[in-house]
């Protein structure tokens, strides 16, 4: 800065900005009283964001201790500010609360329930701050959680780092918004540690010349600073006007110039800092205290009781207004505003927490501050134009935000505006010109964020699409030499059979990705394509359809024998098994080895594999996938003229989901008792057009029996479900299989087979069950190759 | 006589009219992207196949050539109205349904580890290796619903993005206010 | 109790549009009355007929746009382009002329654009150059100041002339206007004018009976009153400095650049202040803030520019008084004003 400006600054100069106006000050409402103290509430919530930029880390859990002054998230990211318990306590919640927003949208804030003893953590004060380095005292600034109490909650240690040749230190103790009187009582009732906060900003600047600025409403602050000047530091008084507060007004009106607008204060060596800023300072860096209070105007003619409090920070609003008694306005126009009558916003929820920048709580009658009128038209006076103390034209501005004309707006410099509200204010016709810059810089913001997203989506897209190119171009012709092995080998071992097409499937899955998620999400509406799994769905559903048919068979045996035919009997054949999980589990697991071998050759089903887990959580997940395929397969299926035949990887499926759930858990079971559910609705749609056969009453009592057995749940009523859920696919599939014309010759064939699997049933001795569980499965091992 | 001088000076005037024409038409040319890449800006690039195409870029190329442009889902009706701007033609009514913006969601307790989402995701939004639990990178996720259909579990929810106070669009009338004491 | 919730600012200015108009309309009042006790009752019944006209005419039509119809009204803008026209017209136009007037001010120059605050031109001047246009006899029929007549007019006599045509006496406009001295009389402008074209210079046509102490009988006056009521309204801060302070600069600069020129050919530039609309132009219709220029510099030049049209066309034009032609192209040039002076925003200025 040029050596001239500084000797005027020096001497008191002072130049104008543009704009401006001069609402009523009302502050001797709030400025008579001493500053008080709010009493510790039950409860601190504390927002884990209260300035701009990142979220830091939590570092404390529920229930945990905390002591006063501790940090409750970490400091380990330079753009994160801490956040302290203001009081000691215990930590009740870490959960969305309402927050101190115009929204009141939740936020993540750490609850802490209060003990009342505020007692303090280990505390280092330092005594001579100059035998600190820069460094050191930035990072106990960092430590302290101090975030700008101007306004916006800049972080003070990120403005105190920049490397620049900082010439002018300027403290902020303009407060040109009515009513607010907060940094007015800090400055009468605390200069000298306002006066010490200010040198350590001179110290770690080492500015040329510090100018302490402030109203020429508040004579008692400037004397109470002008006792404090030297040399390098002068108390600047400036006439009172709005907003002369603002970092760019005062900036002009203490130098004559203007900040770039892309540039910041520290370009042209100028730095600046509220007074309530300087004042944490000097209790972060001395006192070692953090950011945990501030100061709080409480006023407004709605309130009974008016004037200032230190306030923890997290404290919720509804407690300081049971304290100075707010008083509810007729027509329910009580209005809680958080700052000034300016650019402060309505509060939605009083359970919101006083944070780092709440400076004052106003709650004006109707008298006081009408509400808003009916918007009239703009009649082009011209009058926002010339209260603006940026310069723009609002008059414009307000046209292409109605408009949403985003181009023009940023062509009139939109985003220069601070939203002080002058030209609202000075509005003949009301209308709330800041209102539509709001919501129309907030538009701007969303879609350019959206545009941003989208660009990033499109260039992962394509080179997605480029990937995919390049590996379905080297897959392929690795595959073609593959299945041409592949095909050689499986038609010397198995001549007859067409497994070669198993190849397809998984060549299927090599195709684009994209293109085949496509087909499935349109399912619904499009018949399937033909799908190569069919053919080996068909094969195998062949040999499944002999095992059931002959279960079938054995059933329509047992149905002559025992009286008792229906779920019930389930029940009561399921109990002992429940009894005796061990048998249950091997039978499962029996099972599963064999399911797992039929099952080697479909691709689509690899997932089974895993089954024999013990996780229950696996075999919850494996149970809805295999509904979930069955489901879709069941679908796309349908048309196709093996419908019946392909029914059988249904009816087959469901065993050995039933299988692997050695787990007591009840949840499991359900879980799976719904996925059944599922696919068997999905089933009986498809299925409703399939004639109907008394004929097979048969199946539907019997056939779902064997699949019971190791259901080990002990909850007769997730077993009972279980049943249900069976008997009625049963009784779908009946209907639907009997049609069949080979059924009949094929259930004598088969007649032995189940038995075995049915015997274990009664038996009490595990081992034995186990050994007999291992032996069916061997036996149906081989059965399966030899009918393959 | 008379009409040799007329026919003379017009042409003359016809002439030099059109060399400054001409000469306008080099020196005053806007450059302007390709059709296809404009309309591509203007789409969402969720890359959701809604449309009935395999992406965005593919949309792009077909409004390009005549379909409608009221195939898009995910842009409603702001991208109806900017294509509409674009190409000249009276915007129409939405095919499909406009949704609240969402975005996928692997419940973890019920993944397998298929892999099937991670290969449907157009963007590669999601991260995972056989056998072991998927994630979806919220911040790439384009709310697509390409991952949900091939889930074999089912468990991939699509979760509506929440607003929060640094997305809030000023709306004061959608505050719902608490009765206080 | 639940909390009300309402976006800032939460205080305001207690002084809207509705207070505007009103202010604009009392401080119209002095010249006003001056008129009335110079020209008679004449100005004062168009007013009264032009303000109705225009709040009936308003009312329906807002109500045919189904907006609100009371609050439109209470704005008192319409009320204030009646006022407005009803001082601009001869004292004794017919009622229907005014009526066509305003109503073509209201429902065209304004509602057809869009109503209050979209209108392109100043819908009071829009209806005088339509009226004179296209009634040029009665747009043209000044009377000559009460005590230069021949025959009073009562507050009777000025109804019937209005209503009738004639007086109560049976005299007809045209008798009205045979001043003292036998002659008819016309505006100071006009004659001027006239007698410029017959030869005569300025000085020999300014001794006149129709011209007063340094510009017209009777209407140096009336300017003067109007003069104050708009310095009453700069002083409340209802207007800008820059429109009427560059207009009557500029017109007394071109004026006086005219005078020294050719004194003997040119009118005096306190004539061309004090005559005509220009001080009744200068506070209340160019300042009229929907068709002004809105930034700063912008007025500036607006008024400049009123103030050479003015000048161009009283000296060389066809019409004595050109005011409402100036305002009119003046309007057209607003926009363009606008966009080439807007403000330098903070912050960008080139160091």
């Amino acid at each position: 800065m040029i050596q001239s400006i500084l000797a005027q600054i020096k001497r008191g100069k002072l130049w104008q900005y543009a704009g401006g106006i001069f609402p009523a000050e009302r502050k001797s409402l709030s400025n008579q009283q001493a500053i008080t103290f709010a009493p510790i509430p039950k409860e601190l919530v504390i927002p884990l964001n209260q300035h701009i930029g990142e979220v830091a880390d939590v570092l404390v859990n529920v229930g945990d201790e905390v002591l006063k002054g501790q940090a409750l998230t970490s400091h380990n990211n330079f753009r994160a500010l801490p956040v302290h318990a203001s009081s000691s306590g215990t930590i009740k919640a870490i959960e969305a609360r309402p927050s101190c927003h115009a929204s009141g949208l939740p936020e993540l804030s750490i609850v802490i329930e209060t003990d009342g003893k505020d007692a303090w953590r280990e505390r280092n004060p330092t005594t001579d701050f100059t035998a600190l380095d820069r460094h050191t005292i930035i990072d106990k600034i960092h430590l302290a959680g101090i975030a700008g109490k101007g306004g916006a909650g800049f972080p003070a240690h990120i403005k105190l780092s920049v490397k620049a040749d900082i010439e002018l230190l300027i403290i902020n103790g303009i407060e040109c918004e009515p009513y607010i009187t907060s940094d007015d009582m800090l400055m009468r009732e605390y200069a000298d540690e306002l006066i010490k906060g200010i040198e350590i900003l001179e110290f770690v600047t080492q500015c040329k010349q510090t100018v302490i600025a402030i109203e020429s409403n508040k004579p008692e602050a400037i004397a109470a600073l002008s006792a404090f000047e030297t040399d390098t530091r002068r108390v600047t008084s400036v006439p009172t006007k709005y907003p002369s507060g603002g970092e760019k007004q005062l900036i002009e009106l203490l130098t004559g110039k203007q900040v770039p607008n892309k540039g910041y204060p520290i370009d042209m060596g100028i730095l600046m800092h509220n007074v309530g800023t300087a004042f944490a300072i000097k209790r972060a860096v001395i006192d070692d205290e953090p950011l945990i209070s501030r100061i709080v105007t409480i006023t407004g003619e709605a309130f009974k009781e008016k004037g200032n409090a230190h306030v923890l920070l997290g404290t919720p609003i509804q407690s300081l207004l049971a304290q100075f008694e707010l008083e509810p306005q007729p027509n329910d126009q009580t209005r809680l505003i958080i700052g000034g009558p300016m650019m402060g916003f309505t509060l939605p929820d009083a359970m919101a927490p006083v944070i780092k920048t709440t400076n004052c709580l106003l709650a004006p009658t109707v008298k006081e501050l009408p509400p808003p009128g009916q918007e009239m038209a703009c009649i082009r006076c011209g009058e926002c134009a010339d209260a603006c103390p940026a310069s723009l034209l609002p008059q414009q501005l307000y046209w292409y935000a109605k408009d949403n004309d985003h181009d023009k707006l940023n062509d009139y410099s939109l985003f220069d505006c601070i939203e002080c509200g002058s030209c609202a204010y000075v509005c003949p016709s009301e209308i709330p010109l800041v209102q539509y810059y709001r919501i129309a810089k907030a538009d701007i913001r969303k879609q350019e964020t959206e545009k941003k997203k989208a660009e990033i989506a499109r260039i992962r897209h394509e080179a997605r699409q480029e990937r995919l190119e390049r590996e379905k171009a080297a897959r392929e012709a690795k595959h073609k030499e593959a299945a041409a092995k592949r095909k050689a080998q499986l038609n010397a071992a198995k001549p007859d059979q067409p497994e070669s097409t198993t190849a397809e499937p998984t060549k299927d899955k090599a195709q684009d990705a994209v293109a085949q998620a496509l087909a499935r999400a349109k399912a619904k509406r499009q018949a399937p394509n033909t799908n190569a799994n069919i053919d080996v769905a068909a094969a195998r559903a062949a040999r499944k359809e002999q095992a059931r048919l002959a279960k079938a068979a054995k059933a329509a045996q047992e149905q002559t024998d025992n009286s008792a035919t229906t779920a019930q009997e389930q029940q009561t054949e399921a109990k002992p098994k429940a009894t005796n999980p061990a048998v249950a589990a091997a039978i499962a697991r029996a099972k599963a080895k064999k399911e797992a071998q039929q099952d080697e050759n479909e691709a689509q089903t690899s997932e089974e594999m895993p089954a024999p887990s013990k996780n229950p959580a696996v075999a919850a997940a494996i149970a809805r996938a295999k509904a979930k395929k069955e489901a879709q397969q069941a679908k796309k299926e349908e048309p196709q003229p093996q419908s019946a035949a392909t029914e059988q990887d249904d009816t087959e499926a469901p065993a050995p989901q039933e299988k692997p759930a050695p787990s007591k858990n009840p949840a499991v079971a359900a879980a799976i008792a719904r996925a059944k559910a599922k696919k068997e609705a999905q089933q009986a749609e498809k299925e409703e057009s399939q004639p109907q056969s008394a004929a097979s009453e048969q199946d539907d009592t019997e056939a779902p029996a064997p699949q019971e057995k190791p259901a080990p749940s002990k909850n007769p009523a997730v077993a009972a479900a279980i049943a249900r859920a069976k008997a009625k696919k049963a009784a779908q599939q009946a209907e639907k299989e009997e049609p069949q014309p080979q059924s009949a010759a094929t259930e004598q064939k088969d007649t032995e087979a189940p038995a075995p699997q049915e015997k274990p049933a009664p038996s009490k001795n595990p081992a034995v069950a186990a050994a007999i569980a291992r032996a069916k499965a061997k036996k149906a091992q081989q059965k399966d190759s030899t009918e393959s | 006589m008379g009409i040799g001088v007329a026919i003379i000076s017009l042409g003359l005037l016809a002439l030099v009219a059109g060399l400054i024409l001409g000469y306008a038409a080099i020196r005053f040319k806007v450059k302007s992207d390709p059709i296809v890449e404009q309309i591509d800006a203007i789409l969402p690039q969720t890359q959701c196949g809604q449309c009935g195409y395999p992406g965005c870029k593919p949309y792009a190329n077909a409004i390009a050539n005549g379909d409608e442009i009221n195939k898009c889902p995910p842009g409603g009706e702001a991208v109806i109205l900017k294509l509409a701007d674009l190409m000249g033609v009276e915007p129409t009514k939405l095919e499909g349904e406009e949704k609240p913006k969402a975005v996928a969601f692997v419940h973890e307790d019920e993944c397998i580890g298929c892999t099937k989402c991670i290969q449907a995701c157009p963007v590669d939004a999601i991260l995972g290796a056989t056998r072991q639990m998927h994630t979806v990178i919220t911040d790439e996720c384009t709310g697509c619903e390409l991952c949900v259909a091939p889930c074999p579990t089912d468990c991939i929810e699509m979760i509506p993005v929440d607003e929060t106070t640094k997305t809030w669009q000023w709306d004061l009338n959608s505050i719902s206010i608490k009765e206080v004491q | 109790m639940k909390f009300a919730l309402a976006s800032s600012p939460f205080g305001r200015k207690m002084f809207k549009t509705p207070d505007l108009m009103r202010l604009v309309i009392l401080c119209l009042l002095p010249g006003i009355f001056v008129q009335w006790y110079v020209f008679g009752w004449g100005n004062l019944i168009q007013i009264i007929i032009a303000g109705l006209f225009a709040v009936i005419t308003e009312a329906v039509i807002v109500a045919i746009r189904k907006r609100p119809v009371l609050p439109t009204i209470r704005d008192n803008s319409a009320l204030l382009t009646g006022v407005l026209l009803g001082i601009s017209l001869p004292p004794y136009t017919p009622w229907w002329i005014t009526a066509i007037g305003i109503v073509f001010a209201i429902l065209v120059a304004k509602h057809l654009y869009g109503g209050l605050g979209q209108n392109l031109f100043n819908p009071a001047m829009v209806a005088y150059v339509l009226l004179l246009i296209s009634f040029p006899v009665h747009m043209t029929s000044w009377a000559p100041p009460e005590a230069l007549m021949q025959h009073s007019v009562t507050l009777a006599d000025a109804w019937s002339m209005i209503t009738t045509g004639f007086s109560i006496d049976g005299y007809s406009l045209h008798q009205i206007k045979i001043a003292v001295d036998g002659t008819t009389m016309a505006t100071p402008l006009d004659t001027l004018k006239t007698d410029l074209g017959h030869g005569l210079t300025a000085s020999e046509s300014m001794t006149k009976p129709i011209f007063g102490t340094f510009a017209g009988y009777g209407t140096e006056w009336v300017s003067f009153a109007f003069l104050v009521g708009g310095l009453v309204l700069l002083k409340q801060k209802a207007i800008g400095w820059q429109i009427p302070v560059s207009f009557i600069g500029g017109l007394f600069l071109f004026a006086l650049i005219g005078y020294l020129g050719d004194p003997d050919a040119s009118a005096s530039p306190l004539l061309h202040l004090f005559s005509g609309a220009t001080m009744f132009a200068a506070f209340f219709i160019l300042t009229d803030p929907v068709t002004a220029s809105t930034t700063v510099r912008g007025r500036i030049i607006f008024g400049l520019l009123i103030a050479l049209l003015t000048y161009v066309i009283r000296t060389w034009g066809g019409y004595p008084d050109a005011v409402a032609f100036a305002v009119i192209l003046a309007n057209m040039c607003v926009p363009l004003i606008d966009y080439y002076t807007q403000p330098v925003v903070y912050g960008s200025k080139k160091a």
